[in-house]
Formats: C-alpha cells, structure tokens, sequence
C-alpha cells in the first residue's frame, strides 16, 4: 500500500512537472503579448516598460526564468508569481477564489449521484420498461446537449423569466455569498448551477450505472444469492451495486478532479466569481502567472483524484490488490 | 468489442456454385461480406437511417449556406439597420423577409446559422477524422511493439489525460490567436490520446492472433503486419468510436466560439449563442437562443443515434449500450 502511494505520487509529480513545462514554454514560444507592458499599464513610457520587464526578470533567458519559476514552487507557502494584471498574488487569488468552486463541484456532485443512481438502478432492474425507457431519453438528451446550451436553458427559465416577468427572484446570479455569512444566501447563488450541472452529469452517470450493473446482475454469484434465498433488495444493493459501482468510482473520480480545477462554463453563465472566472479572465487578459496558476490548480485535482480512485477501488472490490 | 474484431478478421465466406448450369439444383449461396451484413443491419435500423439522413441534410445545409444566402438575398455578414432592426436596435424575430429573424447587428440568422453549420461540420469531421488517423498510428505503434515503446506511449498518454482540458485548451486558442486551424491544433492536442488509447488495447489481443504469426510467417515486415493485416481489423470500432466522437468534437468547438474563443471572422453556432448571453437577449430575442442552440442539438444528437446504430450493426451481439 505504502510502496503504491509513493509510486502514484511520484508518477503524480511527473505528470504536473511536464504539464507545467509545456504550458510555460507554449507562451513563450508562441505568446504575442508582452506581459512587461499588460503589467506597467497602457500609460507606461517605454522606459518603465523596461524596467517592469527587467523587474519582472522577463529580460532573462528563458531557461532562467523557468528555472525560477519551478523553485517558486518548492518554497513554503509555494510561491505561484504574481499576477501582471492584479498585481495580487496568484497563489492567493486561488485560495481566495476556491470555495465558490469548490462549492458547486460538491453540491452538484451530490445532487448526480442522488439522480443517476436510483435512475440507473430502476432502469437496470426493469430492462425495457417504460421506466427503462425514459432513462434512456433523458441520457441521450443530457449526452447531446452541450453544458453551456443547457446552462442558458436553466438560467433563462428559471431565473431571467421569472425575474423579469413576475418579480420572483430567489434564486441569484452574478456575485457570492460565503456559506458562513448567510447559508441561505448561498444556497440562492448555487442551486442554479447545481441544477444544470447535476443534470448534465447525470445522464451520463444513470446510464452507467444501468449497463454496469446490468452486467453485474447476469453474473454467477448473484445467481448464488438469489438462490440461498436473499431478498432481491438485498441481492440488487448489497451484492450487485457493491461490484457495480467500481466503474462508476472511476469516472467519478475523473469526471470530479475536472470539476474542482474550475467549472468555467457554469461560473460564466451564472456569474460566480471562483477558478474558473479567475481561468477565463486569466486568458483573455494573456496574464501569464496566474494561468500557468489556474492550470497547475486544475491539473493537481485529477491528479490527485487519479490516486485516490485507484485506492478506493481496493475497498470497493476485494479482487484488487495495490501492487 | 472482441465479437467485431472476431467478425472481422474472418475472411469473407463465399460458396461457389456447386450444380453445373442446367443441372437440376440451381441454388446459388451467395457470400456477404462482415461490410455488407453491417450494412444490412444499420439498414434496418430507421432510428439510425433517420439520423443518417438528418446529417446528409445538415452537409448539405452548410455546403449549400451560399445558395441559402442567394435564395434569401442576404449576404452573411450584411447588416440591415434599417430592415433588420426595429427603432430601437432591437433584433427582429422571424417574417417573410427574415425567416429565423436577425442578430443584434441586424444581420440574417438563417444565414449565419447556415455559414455556422459549416465550421461546425468542418471541425467536427475533419478534426474527428484527424485524431482518429494521429491516434491509430500511436496506439498500433504502441501495441504492436510493446516494450519501451508502449511504456513510453502509455505514459504519454496518462499525461495528455491529465491535462485540466478546457483551461488548457482556452489557454492555448488565446495564446495563439483564435481560428478554425487553432481550434482543430487543439482539439488534436487531446483527442488522439483516448484513441490511441483503445486502440492500443485492441491492438494487444490482435497481434496474438494466428493470422498476424502467418503474416509474419510469410516474410511481412512490422510496417505491412501494423498496416495491411492488423489495421483493417480495427475499421469498425473505429468508424463507431469516431461517429461518437464528432458530437463532442462538435461541442468543444461550439464551447470555444461561446467563450469567445472561435475564429471571429466565421460565424459559429456558439458564437451566435455568446452574443444571446453576454447580451442578455433571452426574452427580447429568443429566436437568437433557440434556433443556434436547436442547430447544435440536432447535429450531436444525430451522430450519438448513428453511432448507437453503427454499434449495433457492427457488433449485433451487444446490447444497445448508449453512451456505455
């Protein structure tokens, strides 16, 4: 086990290492912006420019300034730079910028599986039926429709209708409420994109849960335990769901590491200030430390999500030994 | 998965005619090709044909977006302040003049949903067409070598995988400009990788086969094993796993054009739909929201019921397995 989580956290680390390095040396290569002068300013003459680059160490070859950049990273707290437009630190813009984030991802993560599972199961149990059926449309519906198509659905008839018709307005768009300062309040700017998330993702995920257990079901040993006379709730949730859910485990697992780097469509359209926000304005904006930030947030999640699949698959199926 | 491989690597069974002309059994059993039954079957399937017409039609449309632009008078990026917009600089909604109503510059939607239809198709297709060729060669190199090769490949693989996708991909559209070129370079950059990756594992039971040790057994070099014997094998998963990957393919590109990351010198369905958001045109013009958004759920769900249906002919012993 121990031996296990070293390798995967090396191989983890790799991974980063080389995401880092491509996406640092992509802008330097390519990037037609000069970052000295977005951080002077448009006022700038061009002799602070100069100097702001000179500052900024963007004079140096740019093998120094990787090199610098990658220390950055080793010190305690890591040091991320310093955004050229802000001028705040990117490291804290991050922290400062997380809970939104993190707050849809959970929240909505919950609300699918809450859907998908029970949808999968029923349809599962009940191959064909009309129930069968209806999960099947609702997949294809969720799977063809694109996350910010359905996001504008959500936001206009939720919100903007009945805000502009009738005068109702509890859910909210644009800003934030932290849920130590008003619980309510921030459940009124997340259950909107909570909505459109969870059922973007749960199309997907009733889907998989159905053929996976639909597999599960045809195997031996669940014929043993009909046989010895167990309660088909017991067979289907203790027996089938338990070997069924693995699959599910894994995409989860991909599907919400993705999710925690930055819900960009969902925070555009309902205009909550977290990574993703901070992701798109970043690139519009060409400010350089605080992409390399964003992507290096993001690319940690999967990472880390990647580990902690392969550990839970060993508690989930017995078959499986981390080595 | 193996059921199509299996189909496929046998030969094709042809009897010939046992009775001499004339003779009194005049039976002929004719061959049909794993092609031809696949075929037959997707043939049967109207869901499948449906969709299949539906994404002629849509070729056609975006082929045809210069005869629509004729037909209505319109030209794509011809702005009609006087007709188009009401006094107030409004869009106006579908009339006789303007069947699916005009943008907030005043210009025709039909046409632009038509010259939108074509980076959609173009990128979606071709882009799809690209990674799967990129990520075949990768994954047949991988598998067929093993080794070093495969172990190098497979980890690049898993780091591609790792890569924050949209942030990268934002990143990278706005570093090098945005455009239809950057776009496909982007939608490469990722998309080979989960290709590569299936094919690799299809490639790792099918150099075991009998018919690859044959192969070799009469002299075919790495190059014509990888290419001539195994390669034909893998056509029918693939052209199932690239009909599936178009929709999303689709997708991504509309995504970018919504985040405004598309070319700006093409009209593109996301792009319609970002100036609907950034403008807040939901009520005041709804046609801009449902007609773009209608054109994009149409084509995805087209591909994802053809490539149910491709599946279904292609490996008949499956269940319907959607989006499994």
């Amino acid at each position: 086990m121990l031996r296990f989580l070293i390798r995967r956290t090396l191989f983890g680390i790799i991974v980063l290492w080389v995401i880092v390095t491509t996406v640092f040396f992509m802008f330097f290569v390519a990037s037609p912006g000069d970052p000295a002068r977005l951080f002077a300013g448009r006022q700038a003459t061009e002799q602070t420019v100069t100097l702001v680059r000179h500052h900024l160490g963007l004079d140096q070859p740019v093998y120094v300034q990787y090199g610098r950049y990658l220390r950055g990273f080793l010190r305690y707290p890591p040091d991320l730079g310093e955004s050229f437009v802000t001028h705040e630190k990117v490291l804290d813009a991050i922290i400062r910028q997380a809970p939104v984030t993190l707050s849809v991802a959970f929240g909505a993560a919950v609300i699918w599986l809450l859907i998908a599972i029970p949808i999968g199961v029923l349809a599962a149990t009940r191959p064909k039926s009309l129930a069968d059926r209806g999960a099947t449309i609702f997949a294809l519906a969720g799977i063809s429709l694109p996350s910010f198509v359905l996001g504008m659905i959500v936001f206009n008839v939720l919100f903007f209708i009945p805000a502009t018709k009738w005068n109702v307005d509890f859910f909210q768009v644009s800003g934030w409420t932290p849920l130590t300062e008003d619980p309510i309040g921030w459940l009124r700017h997340l259950i909107l994109p909570w909505i459109t998330l969870a059922l973007l993702y749960a199309a997907t995920y009733s889907r998989l849960t159905r053929g996976s257990l639909l597999e599960t079901l045809g195997e031996d040993y669940i014929r043993t335990a009909r046989a010895k006379g167990l309660t088909e709730r017991t067979v289907v949730y203790k027996h089938g769901l338990r070997s069924a859910i693995t699959p599910i485990v894994t995409v989860f697992g991909l599907d919400f590491g993705a999710l925690l780097g930055g819900t960009i469509i969902t925070e555009k359209i309902f205009g909550l200030p977290g990574i993703g926000q901070y992701a798109l304005n970043s690139v519009t904006n060409q400010d350089l430390p605080a992409i390399m930030g964003t992507v290096l947030f993001a690319a940690f999640f999967i990472v880390v999500m990647n580990i902690i699949v392969d550990i839970a698959y060993a508690f989930l199926d017995p078959r499986v030994r981390l080595n | 998965m193996t059921s199509v491989i299996d189909s496929f690597a046998a030969e094709p069974m042809s009897v010939e005619p046992l009775a001499e002309p004339g003779g009194p059994i005049h039976r002929k059993i004719q061959g049909r090709s794993p092609w031809r039954l696949a075929w037959e079957r997707l043939w049967r399937d109207k869901l499948a044909m449906a969709s299949l017409a539906v994404i002629v039609l849509l070729v056609l449309f975006a082929v045809g977006a210069p005869v629509v632009a004729a037909v209505t008078g319109h030209p794509v990026d011809e702005q009609y302040r006087d007709t188009g917009l009401t006094e107030d600089g409004v869009p106006v909604g579908p009339n006789s003049t303007f069947w699916l109503g005009t943008d907030s510059l005043g210009r025709d939607l039909l046409v632009r949903i038509a010259y939108g239809a074509r980076v959609s198709l173009f990128v979606g297709i071709f882009g799809t067409l690209l990674a799967v060729i990129i990520g075949t060669v990768i994954g047949v190199t991988s598998g067929y070598f093993g080794g070093g090769v495969d172990g190098f490949i497979s980890r690049a693989i898993d780091v591609v995988l790792g890569f924050p996708f949209l942030v990268t991909a934002i990143a990278l559209v706005a570093v090098f400009q945005p455009s239809i070129k950057i776009t496909i370079a982007v939608i490469l950059f990722f998309m080979w990788a989960p290709v590569a990756r299936i094919v690799r594992g299809q490639v790792l039971s099918l150099r075991e086969k009998e018919f690859i040790e044959a192969a070799r057994s009469v002299g075919s070099g790495d190059l014509r094993v990888m290419f001539v014997d195994i390669v034909p094998n893998l056509i029918g998963p693939l052209i199932v796993y690239g009909t599936l990957l178009i929709p999303q393919v689709i997708v991504l590109e509309a995504t970018l054009s919504f985040l405004g990351l598309g070319d700006p010198g093409q009209p593109s369905w996301g792009g319609i739909l970002a100036e609907v958001q950034n403008g807040s045109l939901y009520t005041i013009a709804w046609w801009m929201l449902v007609f773009p958004a209608l054109a994009l759920l149409i084509t995805t769900l087209a591909f994802n019921l053809l490539g149910d249906g491709l599946r279904d002919a292609f490996d008949p012993g499956s269940d319907r397995t959607l989006a499994k």
